[in-house]
């Protein structure tokens, strides 16, 4: 029989090593999937992938130029919409709100749309956009990644405004600034940073997102920049290679998938050093 | 002085009005951004009249039966949601189960054990899982994971199939994909959410509650499960709950491996259907009235029971907030 303290120490060893272990797990997870999708996306990298569009099934050569620009313009759309709307209700939550009941609840209800279901925002866009207009659209699109990108941006927003010393409204205030003057040119630029960093964590969140696009963007096989057409884009061309039998089809989601990868790996990057940068200055 | 007090520019009165006179655009300012903030809370409230709207066709036809039925044959026009309501808990089970004593241990060795130079870059690791989009998740799964797992699933078969009661879950053709390996993705996929909240509030457990346990004697496990756990209990259940209501609405990853079966099966080695990738996979074929107002009904569904979870995690989370913010 061991003594107590050995046994103590037994299991404290056993459950630390535990705690090591699981971490190794997680981190594992990471370099597996990051791993697998260099080393598949890597080879089909070719400069044809930018210049021409999605091939028919079944056929070799072609590239996701559709699928790139189209992607892109649902996201220049989704921040057309969304990074006003975010910054003016969190600027409200912060400025205008931050101890007021109502407010609250206004935070309450962005944090539930925050973890909200992606295919659910898909669904409610689907019923207010395309269905009423008849048709599926890029604008439907933009609308879905937009309804996903507010959250992100009212809570950062909200946020950094907050943090913001009191000294400097007061200050504002005491040589007779009007607040909406004091908002725009003194509290707004000192938490721009910060924003900025929500923003780009939220274009990460949305570059990637699939569900809310199937049946609101659609998808596209040929070139189209029209607004009220459905649209090529990334995610549902990946979602749609991916599970065909086509191999040259799933060597182009590969490689969808790793510019995707790369692109949202480097926002976050540079979104950390922007709030590093920011956080030195202040 | 009494020059100043007196009324003798046109400016006194309206200083009297109140503030709003002295700037009316400032007014105008906290009017709009207010308007705009409450139209951000009033996103839910669409949602959710937009989903009843859109799904009461077939709330109507079917009644509550729509709840308990296992039928979805589009050709008879015979849709029930009880296999998908089972396929998505079941598959956020199976993920909890993996992920909350991953990600407490993942919570621990941050916040207790790591040296300080592992800290971060060990965190930003575990916060990347969350950056990777559930798309690429679902390609990984369907096409790298899920044949790695059909190897092992011969083993889970004679093994965890043997053991009586339980084992019939266990029993079924490796074919890689179905209800586990979905769950298992599932798991992963929300590891970092659980993980990063558990490990911000271990770190704001008062040091001096860690140490005077030390000084009893304590080792570092029973500091973990005596001080820190009790200390943040309704945080780390709120975390919980939170990475439950991102497992029961993921949707590609589920789509990509679950095997969309729309049959009920008692093997969770066998293909299943969840509320979100059955939504994912049929409604843009959806081709009668009914049959689409179905498929909104579940997304209805899908929307009430993580709104539930949801707000119950906000809620556990607040209450810390609180009482760690009341503490000195």
């Amino acid at each position: 029989m061991m003594s107590l303290r050995a046994r103590r120490r037994a299991i404290n060893a056993f459950n630390l090593t535990m705690a090591v272990l699981t971490t190794v797990f997680g981190v594992f997870w990471l370099a597996w999937i990051l791993w697998t999708t260099f080393s598949h996306g890597i080879g089909a990298i070719h400069l044809s992938l930018f210049t021409q569009d999605t091939p028919p099934p079944g056929s070799a050569g072609g590239g996701l130029r559709n699928a790139f620009v189209g992607s892109l313009m649902l996201l220049a759309l989704a921040l057309a919409i969304g990074v006003p709307i975010g910054v003016l209700a969190g600027t409200w939550l912060a400025e205008f709100a931050a101890r007021r009941k109502l407010g609250g609840m206004v935070r309450f209800l962005n944090d539930i749309l925050l973890s909200a279901p992606s295919i659910v925002i898909g669904l409610f866009t689907y019923s207010i956009v395309v269905g009423p207009s008849g048709h599926f659209s890029m604008f439907a699109g933009g609308v879905a990644l937009s309804l996903i990108l507010i959250p992100v941006v009212v809570r950062t927003t909200d946020e950094m405004l907050r943090l913001v010393p009191g000294a400097l409204r007061e200050a504002a205030i005491a040589l007779g600034t009007p607040y909406w003057r004091l908002v725009m040119r003194i509290t707004w630029k000192a938490a721009a940073p910060g924003i900025l960093t929500g923003v780009l964590l939220g274009i990460a969140r949305i570059s990637g997102e699939t569900a809310p696009l199937l049946f609101t963007a659609l998808n596209n096989q040929f070139w189209s920049t029209n607004l009220w057409r459905p649209i090529a884009n990334l995610p549902v061309v990946i979602f749609q290679f991916a599970m065909s039998p086509y191999e040259n089809w799933q060597k182009m989601a590969w490689a969808g998938a790793f510019v995707a990868i790369a692109f949202i790996l480097l926002l976050s990057i540079i979104s950390r050093l922007i709030l590093r940068r920011g956080v030195h200055r202040t | 002085m009494k020059a100043y007090d007196a009324p003798i520019t046109g400016q006194a009165p309206e200083h009297s009005a109140g503030k709003r006179m002295r700037f009316p655009a400032d007014f105008l300012f906290r009017k709009l951004t207010g308007f705009i903030a409450l139209l951000v809370a009033a996103i839910l409230v669409a949602i959710l009249i937009a989903l009843l709207d859109e799904g009461s066709q077939a709330l109507h036809t079917f009644g509550w039966g729509f709840l308990a039925t296992t039928t979805w044959n589009p050709v008879t026009g015979k849709f029930g949601a009880l296999v998908f309501i089972v396929g998505t808990l079941i598959s956020s089970a199976i993920a909890m189960l993996l992920a909350i004593p991953v990600s407490f241990g993942i919570a621990l060795f941050i916040s207790e054990l790591a040296p300080r130079w592992l800290r971060g870059p060990v965190s930003t690791a575990v916060e990347l899982l969350a950056a990777i989009p559930s798309i690429i998740y679902g390609m990984w799964g369907l096409l790298v994971f899920a044949p790695w797992f059909s190897r092992l699933e011969p083993w889970i078969n004679d093994h965890l199939g043997a053991i009586p009661g339980i084992g019939a879950l266990f029993r079924g053709p490796p074919m890689g994909i179905g209800m586990l390996t979905a769950g298992i993705v599932l798991g992963i996929m929300v590891i970092p959410f659980i993980a990063a909240i558990m490990r911000d509030v271990f770190m704001i457990t008062p040091a001096a509650l860690k140490e005077s346990a030390y000084a009893l004697g304590a080792t570092t496990w029973e500091v973990a499960r005596h001080v820190i756990l009790p200390y943040t209990r309704t945080a780390v259940t709120g975390g919980i709950f939170l990475g439950l209501g991102r497992a029961l609405g993921e949707t590609m990853a589920v789509t990509f491996i679950i095997g969309n079966s729309n049959n009920l099966n008692t093997s969770l080695l066998m293909p299943g259907s969840s509320i979100a990738s059955v939504i994912a996979n049929e409604f843009t074929e959806a081709t009668t009235d009914l049959y689409r107002s179905s498929l909104l009904a579940l997304g209805l569904i899908l929307f009430l029971i993580t709104f539930i979870v949801l707000v119950l995690a906000k809620l556990l989370l607040l209450r810390m907030e609180r009482n760690a913010g009341g503490k000195p």
